[in-house]
């Protein structure tokens, strides 16, 4: 039985409070990744995401249902935020328990690389030449076949 | 139906979402692009580049020559880009 949140909204998640919380028991691991809006030339003002609702959460929800059934874990967490962000912010965070490592790191990976390229998500991009749509990235796509070999 | 749609779609349009009843002569996601298309040159700019147009009936990914009802609704959007 996999305990599964999800939650897509304004707000930032305290990483200690997230992972007090999925500390049980039974847990022996808990892997988590954090993703942070990134100013790769020093020109972001901002990122502003913006995404489909209903159907952003249904589509997190397979996602971790489908790791729920691929690895033995015990909790799964994703917080995807949107609307407004500034450089440094946190855009995303997935955790996962499980009793020992192996399937929980595995799990987060794979959240990733399916949240990337099937959740309805998208950025724009603030600098001081305007705000224009980011680009899907290949290598994304690439990452998410790795598991369907 | 309801259509939404979404980041430069959405710009394009000038509309983030609307109502219609289904056109008699459109029973796919193609031809549903076909008959926005004839709105306008917003709505022709949204759909010019349709390899990169993605599209969600009733939020499930869908493909263009799925069959579409009058009780549904469709999301276009471009390739995601969250996390």
């Amino acid at each position: 039985m996999c305990d599964i949140s999800i939650t897509v909204g304004p707000d930032d998640v305290s990483l200690d409070a997230e992972i007090k919380q999925m500390s049980e028991a039974e847990t022996g691991a808990i892997a988590t990744f954090t993703g942070i809006v990134r100013d790769s030339g020093g020109e972001l003002i901002s990122l502003t995401l913006e995404h489909y609702p209903g159907m952003t959460e249904k589509k997190l929800h397979q996602i971790a249902d489908q790791a729920c059934q691929y690895w033995p874990l015990n909790a799964i967490r994703i917080t995807h935020r949107v609307g407004r962000l500034l450089p440094s912010d946190m855009i995303v965070f997935v955790a996962a328990s499980s009793a020992h490592r192996e399937a929980a790191l595995k799990a987060v990976h794979f959240i990733m690389d399916y949240l990337k390229t099937e959740a309805p998500f998208w950025k724009a991009e603030e600098t001081s030449a305007g705000t224009h749509w980011v680009d899907a990235r290949e290598s994304d796509d690439k990452a998410k076949e790795k598991w369907q070999a | 139906m309801q259509i939404r749609y979404f980041a430069w779609l959405k710009d394009h349009t000038g509309c983030s979402q609307e109502t219609m009843a289904l056109p008699q002569e459109v029973s796919t996601i193609a031809q549903l692009i076909s008959y926005l298309e004839q709105k306008g040159a917003g709505y022709q700019r949204a759909f010019q580049n349709r390899d990169v147009v993605r599209v969600a009936r009733n939020q499930e990914f869908a493909a263009l020559d799925d069959t579409i009802e009058d009780s549904d609704e469709i999301g276009f959007f471009p390739p995601v880009t969250g996390g």
